[in-house]
């Protein structure tokens, strides 16, 4: 086990420095820092000026380095637009984006494990069809066109909830839908197909001959089985939702680091948003490492290796 | 004898997309207290979907139908789900093929043995810990107590199936039904699974339905056998008179596939059985083996042909006056 | 009617039946026929890519010709609608009509464009991986990771804005971020495949491992593949439209359905309908995509596994 957890540790590092390298490189050397922060109308000596004042003469893996290892302290640079420290930004904004993740992952498994279970158990039944009718619709539909109409009804005809803001817990509930939906699809397939194949399994008819009830025999045999490639995919889709939060958030102008790194963009400021390239990807890092010694766990067959 | 479990004209049928598989059709048989009746048959002849009848165990594409389930005097027909989950595993209790899958990756050997236990019996669980390692060094398991507390993936085929054994001798079932248990063990941990079986069997007094295609397992284990083809009893008889004088040509014919030390030239062909076994969708009618069988006459194809007495506890299912005579 | 006895060629042809084995072609067309996704995905498809071909004969108006007059023009089944612009007019004044079907070309091409790219990429890296093992599958593996630790929609338009939004940066932009659950399933299949006999039997005749690559692994894994290309062209399709609702994907005037309903979010209180038009006909694509891959999979699997 403790192998195990080192094992998976020592990938989740490695893998946290390369992202950080590509995340620094990718955002370099699109264009020209130093003409994107001076603006458009700076004369050739501003440029300049910006050029050293931040380093960016430098060789490239200078700057990686000066930043990497800062960023590792929790050094994150200024932002030159706010003149604040990236970090006090960030966390500033990182709660709320947070509380999106969490709400919408809850929503996405309390909508789909059930569904997923039901139509496991009923296959070829019309609970079976409304399932798969709306993971078929949910992978389809585009996250921000849904806000939108879901803002068209909720807010704007119907009037009882909020069209946009962070105020409230109400300001969250569409946010939390439009996100969390886009889940949904993964989660349900996972869990049919996961719960079939388990309740299929020589081990249930075993736990069936033994003459335990039905609810025990789903709940105890099948679905523990059946959750424990739910739980990695939870890991990964919830960094891909924080990831996606982007689009979401700006829909919903929704105060937390998706729309600051829209804004950023939209302003220029570089170390901003490398900065929260660099958070979210260290947090899908984190995610997945997470589900790994969740798995094992769960899991006797990895706990054991 | 006391009679265990009767069974009269039983029919299960499977739903398959290409129509309804008639997968056991009419058969009969009982156990007695402490006797072994082997189900014999090749695979897809409907041996282990009896037993799963019996246990309504029935995957969800099948059904089935009998005149009489009688177990313990008890009628299991019409039992809802809730009764017969009293049945399973308590009194009556099922060893299956597959000891590599048949347990539960996630819970320890004791959990699972307890749990039927504690399912049954209104018992502390140290109560159930106790005989869970009673049972474990009855199955020939060592350092049971330790055992208790590992997992499925870390015993070796032969260990699993003992630990099926012990879990369900658990609630001191009066009747064991083994579906090919050795079939997927080496050959040496074969022998060892059914010297066990056997010793166990004689020592709780049980009733033993195994379920095999071995005929070498039928030989040292049954006291009688029903030989299966098609979905119905073609041939029954105490274990001695089926291999001594096998009447029913496909019988005869299973016989002649086994190698017999002394008897067999080196070199010799061993016998084979032509054509293949016919798939019971749609209307049936007629000996279902006529068309492997070298006694073909065109009323086999004509008429149903019922198992015919040919004295108590032995029928054959064929009209030809070579067999019968 | 004996219906019990097994019916061969021989016998059949004795009693004077001809009796038609399907071929494995013919066994796919018919569960073609009958996979009800596959038809609506495929027709579908059909629609908008005649739609796009077809644009400059479809399109009552120029989709890019402004005009104050016409500004804000109601759909044709609102109050004071016309047939002259059946789904109205957007806030320049242009044909909505004219815009959607426009913007199915620009959906199309850059799905199909994007989805070349990541084919090439991630193929060549799940074959790699796959077939060799070792070594390379760890570096595959590890690049793999990295990769879907970074945030895709953020990368790209962040990535896009510091280029400059043009069309061709938002493809090679996608092309290069989406090519990972090729690799996925690719490397996935070549290791299913590379223990099977006829590769062996390759191996012993003495082929180069670019031919066995080519000859024996490649059309063993084209259903797959065809598979996972058409639900990446959905995907592609999608990141355009989320990025062009972002304000940076494919610029303005050009008429991308994600642009239309970025534009029409200020007007989202009063002229709804320029949100929900554009929207549906993303949303039919894509659900005709996911279909359609979906379909694929089902038809083309083997037997029994449906």
């Amino acid at each position: 086990m403790l192998v195990y957890i080192l094992k998976r540790m020592g990938l989740a590092l490695a893998v946290a420095v390369a992202v950080s390298m590509v995340s620094f490189m990718l955002i370099r050397m699109s264009g020209d820092p130093a003409i994107a922060l001076a603006g458009e109308n700076a004369s050739s000596e501003e440029i300049e000026h910006i050029r050293t004042q931040y380093g960016f003469d430098r060789p490239l893996i200078i700057q990686y380095l000066d930043w990497g290892l800062k960023a590792a302290g929790g050094d994150l640079g200024e932002s030159p637009y706010f003149h604040l420290p990236v970090k006090q930004i960030l966390g500033d904004r990182i709660g709320v984006t947070l509380t999106l993740g969490a709400c919408a992952l809850v929503f996405a498994l309390v909508i789909s494990i059930p569904m997923g279970v039901l139509a496991a158990i009923r296959p070829n039944t019309w609970w079976d069809r409304t399932a798969l009718g709306i993971a078929v619709v949910g992978q389809a539909m585009p996250s921000f066109w849904f806000g939108l109409i879901l803002i068209i009804i909720f807010a704007v005809h119907l009037r009882i909830l909020p069209v946009s803001g962070s105020d409230s817990w109400r300001h969250y509930v569409l946010p939390t839908i439009t996100l969390g939906y886009y889940a949904t699809p993964a989660f349900m397939r996972l869990l049919r197909s996961g719960m079939m194949e388990v309740l299929s399994s020589d081990y249930i008819r075993t736990a069936r001959a033994k003459g335990l009830r039905w609810p025990k025999v789903l709940f105890k045999h099948a679905l523990r089985n059946a959750v424990i490639p739910v739980v990695s995919l939870a890991a990964v889709q919830l960094g891909f939702m924080l990831g996606g939060s982007i689009v979401v958030e700006s829909v919903f102008a929704l105060h937390g680091i998706g729309y600051l790194a829209w804004e950023s963009i939209g302003r220029s400021d570089l170390p901003v948003v490398q900065a929260i390239v660099l958070l979210l990807s260290m947090i899908y890092v984190f995610l997945t490492f997470l589900s790994d010694i969740l798995n094992a766990v769960l899991d006797p067959r990895i706990r054991m290796m | 004898m006391k009679k265990v479990l009767e069974i009269e004209g039983l029919f299960v049928d499977l739903d398959l997309p290409a129509g309804t598989l008639q997968a056991v059709q009419n058969v009969s048989f009982s156990v007695d207290q402490g006797e072994t009746l082997s189900l014999v048959g090749e695979s897809g002849c409907g041996k282990s979907l009896t037993a799963l009848a019996v246990m309504n165990l029935l995957p969800q594409s099948g059904r089935f139908r009998a005149e009489k389930m009688e177990f313990m005097g008890q009628n299991l027909l019409g039992l809802k789900e809730s009764g017969m989950a009293k049945v399973r595993g308590n009194r009556m209790a099922m060893i299956f093929q597959e000891p590599m899958t048949s347990l539960n990756p996630c819970y320890t050997i004791g959990n699972q043995l307890e749990e039927a236990f504690l399912q049954h019996r209104d018992v502390p669980s140290r109560e159930a810990r106790e005989r869970a390692v009673y049972l474990l060094e009855k199955v020939g398991i060592t350092a049971a107590a330790s055992r208790l507390n590992q997992y499925p993936h870390q015993l070796s085929g032969g260990l699993r199936q003992r630990v099926m054994i012990a879990m369900g001798l658990m609630c001191g079932p009066a009747l064991i039904i083994a579906d090919e248990p050795t079939t997927a063990l080496d050959v040496t941990i074969q022998a060892q699974i059914l010297a066990l079986l056997h010793a166990l069997q004689k020592e709780f007094n049980m009733g033993l339905i195994l379920i095999t295609h071995d005929l070498g397992v039928v030989a040292r284990m049954a006291d009688r056998v029903a030989v299966m083809y098609c979905g119905q009893v073609v041939e029954t008889g105490l274990a001695a008179e089926i291999f001594n004088n096998p009447k029913h040509p496909y019988t005869r014919g299973l016989m002649d596939c086994i190698p017999v030390p002394g008897k067999v030239e080196p070199g010799q062909k061993l016998g084979s059985i032509p054509g293949i076994v016919p798939t019971p969708i749609g209307n049936l009618h007629g000996c279902l083996f006529r068309n492997r069988c070298q006694y073909f006459q065109p009323k086999c194809a004509a008429e149903n042909i019922a198992l015919i007495a040919l004295g108590p506890g032995r029928a054959v299912r064929c009209i030809s006056e070579q067999i019968n005579s | 009617m004996n219906t019990i006895e097994t019916i061969t060629n021989e016998k059949a042809s004795e009693l004077g039946i001809e009796v038609v084995f399907p071929t494995p072609n013919q066994i796919m067309l018919r569960s073609m026929v009958r996979h009800k996704g596959f038809l609506i995905g495929a027709t579908v498809l059909i629609i908008v890519v005649l739609m796009a071909a077809l644009a400059p004969v479809l399109a009552p108006h120029d989709p890019y010709e402004q005009s104050l007059a016409t500004r804000m023009l109601p759909t044709v089944w609102q109050e004071n609608g016309s047939w002259e612009y059946p789904l109205g007019t957007d806030n320049m004044g242009r044909d909505y009509l004219s815009r959607i079907i426009y913007g199915s070309r620009v959906s199309l091409l850059i799905g199909f464009l994007v989805m070349i790219i990541a084919a090439t990429i991630g193929t060549t890296m799940g074959l790699l991986a796959g077939y060799f093992g070792g070594k390379v599958d760890m570096v595959v593996s590890f690049l793999i990771t990295v990769r879907l630790a970074l945030p895709a929609v953020l990368v790209a338009v962040a990535v896009v804005a510091l280029m400059g939004g043009s069309t061709k940066v938002v493809i090679f932009v996608l092309g290069f971020l989406i090519w990972d659950r090729f690799a996925v399933v690719i490397r996935a299949s070549t290791q299913q495949i590379r223990p099977m006999e006829y590769v062996a039997a390759a191996k012993a005749a003495g082929c180069s491992t670019r031919r066995i690559l080519i000859a024996e692994v490649i059309p063993n894994l084209m259903n797959n593949l065809i598979v996972v290309m058409t639900l990446e062209v959905a995907r592609a399709i999608l990141l355009e439209a989320a990025l062009s609702f972002l304000g940076m994907g494919v610029q303005p005037p050009t008429p991308s359905w994600g642009l239309m309903i970025s534009e029409a979010k200020e007007f989202m209180l009063f002229e709804p309908h320029l949100i929900t038009i554009p929207g549906i006909a993303l949303f039919v694509l894509l659900l005709g995509m996911n279909l359609l891959g979906d379909g694929i999979r089902d038809v083309t699997a083997p037997e029994g596994r449906s």
